[in-house]
């Protein structure tokens, strides 16, 4: 009776995502390089974070995405140059045929409003002493709606999108006064409020619990596939990736390791550390507790100074001596439109 | 199952209530658990539950502002309620009991080298000279596999990974038969996770310690767990052995809880539980689930008591 109770409350809440036919490219990232200076005082040189190195991919119209990797990867520098907060040290980011090192300022400004922002941490991006209304409102003010009524009328538009309602409820309170989970819905209303084209969640769900986790990642494949929205979702959870992505990107110490669709990724991880982070991600299982976990020893290298040819050498079980600490993998596609940049894959 | 003898703690009806201006916060309210020698408890509850809450009165560290503290805490059949501050002070925190605090790795002291700072409780707690205490913080390194060298290093020269095992090496310094984990692995990467699990694991199997263990993380948990025991709005409302819990959950909130966890090796289509858990400034009489409970029904307006079914423990009527 409970089984059939909560199959119930399942229905029509499939989130199992489907590939689609491919659209128009939206987004374009070429030979993307993102390093940031360091700074030493007294002597010496200077050199780089390589935080983002020789990244390349393409989002189409409509498309969602992952990336997936550990703390200090370099995803939010790759988003935040994307969102053309960040200036690339090399490489191009091409938004729907325009190259953003080529906008005027005026241009850059119309658009970041094609791009809504869910930045990491949902309790850190609502400024405390604003209330709903005037966090909503600001976006439009600053892109230029003019009228109160029209912003009112918007604003209520997008929190009923995030089904926060009655609306008018909310408007007067601060983020203080919310639930964790209503402030992450009004960090979601105020990216989608210039109904943007593309969406940038940074870890929108990880500061979370379970229970409301699903719900608003639900909710933001609702508005995805509503809005035909592409969306670009960075998260170190893999579990969570099959039920909002149809393809994932690895990134592991500045590079993109591996890029597959969902589930052939799944299914069939080709990297040593794509296999690693799958092995370590747990599913609730009493048994788990007999055997103890393989995980590669050691932690990701300083970006300031990674390792020499593959930057996974150094916990690598596969490592080819002579070739992997030497030369940096190029990548491979040993199974069609499944990319992986590892020198087991080298064609014979 | 674990008979009379081998039980390391019983707990009786827990209370830790907080004075504020808004009234009582009940965030720990008639608490009942117990666990075997060298068996580790998970406790699972959303954010705000009272989790580490129980922590805080299990240890006696308490904030200033308590309403009500009361129960029975029975560490080794010794009620170690009825002692007054001092002694417990000096037989059971850290002797007896050991806690990880939620985010220890960010409070370790900045200015003092690790090894220093894993050989005071030593010192302080079992009287040993310096030499005699770096003696066992050497051992504990290597337990929690910390290179010996990283003794005489700072915090801040230490990856979050390395810094949680430090604040695991100084609970373990003083050989409690209790160590409570408050989220230890929330905070770290997954495979600096499954590296802390392997730990805690190789731990217990080494050194025959228990473990309570406090997260929200349910699959992560899953790792250590000999038992569970879920907590919902200051009571724990299921509790048994986690070989039974995970593939049949009774509560109707530990269901719906384990059916949120999105899996990664089947499709099932994970739910989540509308609404929030009530205000532990007033909560609800009756069963404190009902307001989001699919199955509620007249009885559930009186407060569950915890019905026995097999030897799982479960606080709802449909068990009655
Ligand atoms: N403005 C900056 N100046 C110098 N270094 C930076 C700057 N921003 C980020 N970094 C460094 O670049 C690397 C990548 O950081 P980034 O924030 O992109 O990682 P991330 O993958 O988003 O990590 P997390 O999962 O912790 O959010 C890190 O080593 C970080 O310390
Ligand atoms: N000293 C205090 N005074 C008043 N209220 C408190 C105090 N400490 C905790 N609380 C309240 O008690 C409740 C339980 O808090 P607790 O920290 O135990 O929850 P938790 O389950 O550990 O949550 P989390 O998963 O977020 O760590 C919360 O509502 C909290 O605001
Ligand atoms: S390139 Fe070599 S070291 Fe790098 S992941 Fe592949 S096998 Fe391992
Ligand atoms: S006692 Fe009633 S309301 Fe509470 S969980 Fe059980 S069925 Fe639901
Ligand atoms: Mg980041
Ligand atoms: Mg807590």
């Amino acid at each position: 009776m409970n089984a059939d109770m909560i199959t119930e409350l399942r229905k029509g809440n499939n989130m199992t995502v489907e590939i689609k036919e491919s659209r128009e490219t939206l987004l374009s990232i070429r030979d993307l390089h993102v390093w940031y200076e360091l700074r030493r005082f007294g002597f010496g040189r200077a050199g780089y974070v390589k935080a983002v190195d020789n990244v390349s991919f393409e989002l189409a119209e409509g498309e969602t995405v992952a990336v997936v990797g550990e703390s200090g990867c370099g995803k939010s520098s790759l988003m935040k140059t994307i969102l053309g907060l960040n200036i690339p040290t090399s490489g191009e980011v091409v938004f729907d045929g325009k190259n953003l090192a080529q906008l005027k300022a005026s241009e850059l400004r119309d658009y970041r409003f094609e791009i809504g922002y869910v930045q990491q941490d949902p309790y850190g991006a609502l400024p405390p002493f604003m209330t709903v209304q005037q966090i909503l409102e600001e976006p439009l003010i600053i892109s230029g709606v003019k009228n109160k009524e029209e912003r009112l009328e918007r604003i209520r538009k997008a929190m009923d999108e995030v089904k926060l309602h009655p609306s008018d409820d909310f408007l007067p309170k601060f983020p203080h006064m919310l639930s964790g989970g209503q402030q992450q819905r009004i960090v979601i209303a105020r990216a989608m409020i210039l109904q943007p084209r593309l969406i940038v969640a940074d870890e929108p769900v990880s500061m979370l619990d379970a229970s409301v986790r699903v719900e608003i990642l639900k909710l933001m494949r609702a508005l995805q596939e509503k809005y035909h929205l592409s969306v670009i979702y960075i998260t170190h959870d893999l579990s969570t990736v099959k039920y909002f992505s149809a393809r994932i990107f690895v990134m592991y110490a500045g590079n993109l390791i591996e890029k597959a669709d969902t589930r052939q990724l799944l299914d069939n991880p080709l990297h040593p550390y794509t296999t690693a982070l799958l092995a370590a991600t747990s599913d609730p299982d009493a048994h788990n507790a007999d055997s103890y976990k393989e995980v590669p020893p050691g932690e990701p290298p300083s970006l300031a100074n990674p390792p020499k040819g593959c930057r996974f050498h150094p916990r690598c079980s596969k490592i080819i001596n002579g070739l992997c600490d030497e030369k940096e993998p190029v990548e491979f596609e040993p199974v069609p439109e499944h990319f992986v940049a590892c020198w087991l894959y080298q064609p014979k | 199952m674990t008979t009379t003898s081998e039980k390391l703690l019983n707990i009786e009806n827990l209370v830790l209530h907080f004075k504020t201006s808004g009234g009582s916060v009940q965030a720990v309210d008639g608490v009942d658990f117990e666990l075997g020698t060298n068996r580790a408890v998970v406790i699972l509850g959303e954010s705000g539950c009272g989790k580490t809450s129980l922590s805080k009165a299990l240890l006696r560290l308490l904030p200033r502002n308590v309403d009500k503290y009361s129960g029975k805490v029975f560490l080794q059949n010794q009620d170690v309620m009825l002692l007054n501050d001092e002694e417990y002070r000096q037989n059971v925190r850290w002797v007896g009991i050991s806690l990880v605090p939620q985010a220890a790795m960010n409070a370790l002291n900045p200015v003092l080298k690790v090894g220093d700072q894993v050989a005071e409780p030593a010192m302080i707690h079992l009287g040993l000279s310096k030499a005699e205490a770096y003696g066992l913080v050497y051992k504990m390194f290597q337990h929690v596999g910390v290179p010996a060298d990283f003794v005489a290093r700072y915090p801040f020269e230490l990856s979050g990974g390395m810094r949680q095992r430090v604040a695991l090496a100084m609970a373990l310094v003083t050989s409690p038969s209790l160590i409570v984990l408050d989220e230890p692995t929330s905070a770290l990467d997954l495979l600096t996770q499954a590296n802390i699990m392997n730990v805690l694991k190789r731990i217990k199997h080494e050194l025959g310690t228990s473990f309570i263990l406090i997260t929200h993380d349910i699959a992560t948990s899953s790792e250590l767990a000999d038992e569970v025991a879920i907590m919902y709005a200051g009571q724990i409302v299921e509790n048994g052995d986690a070989k039974d819990f995970f593939p049949a959950p009774l509560h109707p909130y530990s269901q719906m809880l384990m059916a949120s966890v999105p899996r990664l090796r089947s499709d099932s289509d994970p739910m989540f539980i509308t609404g929030q858990p009530p205000s532990l400034m007033n909560p609800p009489a009756g069963c404190r689930f009902a307001a989001r409970c699919p199955f509620r029904f007249e009885k559930c307006s009186q407060e569950p008591p915890v019905f026995q079914k097999g030897n799982r423990k479960v606080k709802c009527w449909l068990y009655q």
